[in-house]
């Protein structure tokens, strides 16, 4: 049987999921209260992207959005996974920390395409 | 006890961890018990059958059975309060191994406790004074709040991380291990956080709260659970588990 982590790290690792999860609220709220104020603007694609390109305040925003995410989802994730079947141990650690790098990466990437 | 007129059919498990409901006709009494209406079962239709108690006055904590679908300490549930339709379906807790009939293994249950540090750690050091324990002071308070568990594991039966993860150490043992974090005379508090912390303690707990619901002592787990979330936390950011 693997190795589990060790208790300091597994608390930790809550810990983080729980403050993630306290910016997501805040970043989830803000980013509908934006998107329902754009669409019901009337703003178009181009439009929107005109007003965030360049933005750092868009930019520092969801790019806090996608670490947030980066780091609640893949946690969460390794819990479920842990409650719901039988995997286990370093090869799921390792499949949850590639799916958070994938979010940042992926992320990071569209709040890219949003500023530049 | 006087006979109250008519017949109450339970539905009784027969079995070890393989077995069936088997179906007793047990005469209706007035301020009948789940755990009289098993003890009649036993000494007057099938004396075969197994099952737990000692103190049928709710201290010993020895007696739990899962009454309708629900984790209950039979010697203080009523069946007027539980029988529908004049029936009663009396198992196993749930989340123990059944040995036979209504009667569990306890000892993954007890062992969980001893897990979780749920024993008091002196110090090294023999003690030289007494230690003040303020009865109103906040740790106390907390310590109060947890400390009349009985033992009966119907929290534990009720639990549904208990059945998703059969290694978490559940509501007792956790709630155990809260009262001595609250204990000021204790020398083994990180041993005791370390051992509480991750996926088979604390932090494996969802907040459903059945725990809560079903505890006959009317204690809160769950919240004993909250107060080792938010020490363990504490401690790991400061690097002392």
């Amino acid at each position: 049987m693997a190795r589990p982590l060790a208790p300091r790290i597994e608390t930790l690792l809550w810990t983080a999921q729980r403050a993630s999860a306290a910016a997501l609220g805040l970043c989830v709220a803000v980013h509908l209260v934006t998107i329902v104020l754009a669409v019901r603007g009337g703003l178009s694609a181009a439009e929107i992207l005109a007003r965030t390109r360049g933005g750092i305040t868009w930019l520092l925003f969801y790019g806090l959005f996608v670490v947030a995410v980066a780091i609640h989802a893949p946690i969460g994730l390794r819990s479920i996974l842990r409650e719901t079947t039988a995997w286990r141990g370093r090869s799921l650690d390792l499949a949850c920390g590639l799916f958070a790098l994938a979010l940042v990466v992926f992320g990071w990437r569209a709040v890219g395409g949003l500023f530049r | 006890m006087p006979a109250d007129g008519g017949t109450l059919e339970v539905r009784v498990w027969r079995g070890g961890a393989e077995g069936r409901y088997v179906p007793y006709a047990v005469p209706r009494r007035q301020s009948q018990t789940v755990l009289d209406a098993v003890s009649y079962i036993q000494r007057h239709l099938d004396a075969s059958l197994s099952y737990r108690f000692a103190c049928r006055v709710g201290m010993c904590g020895s007696c739990a059975m899962t009454v309708n679908g629900k984790p209950r300490w039979t010697c203080r549930t009523h069946v007027a309060k539980v029988a529908r339709g004049g029936a009663l379906t009396v198992g196993p807790l749930r989340n123990l191994p059944v040995i036979k009939d209504l009667a569990c293994d306890m000892a993954p249950f007890f062992d969980k406790w001893a897990k979780a540090e749920g024993r008091f750690r002196p110090p090294t050091e023999p003690a030289r004074d007494f230690v003040p324990v303020r009865p109103a002071s906040p740790a106390r308070q907390a310590a109060d709040a947890g400390i009349e568990c009985i033992g009966c594991a119907v929290c534990y039966a009720a639990c549904d991380v208990v059945a998703a993860n059969p290694d978490y150490l559940g509501p007792a043992a956790l709630n155990r291990a809260w009262t001595l974090v609250n204990d000021v005379r204790d020398a083994g508090q990180r041993e005791r956080l370390a051992a509480v912390a991750g996926d088979a303690g604390c932090h494996a707990c969802h907040s459903q709260q059945g725990c809560r619901e079903y505890c006959p002592k009317h204690l809160n787990p769950t919240a004993a659970i909250a107060g080792l979330k938010r020490v363990t936390a504490r401690a790991a950011l400061k690097g002392e588990i």
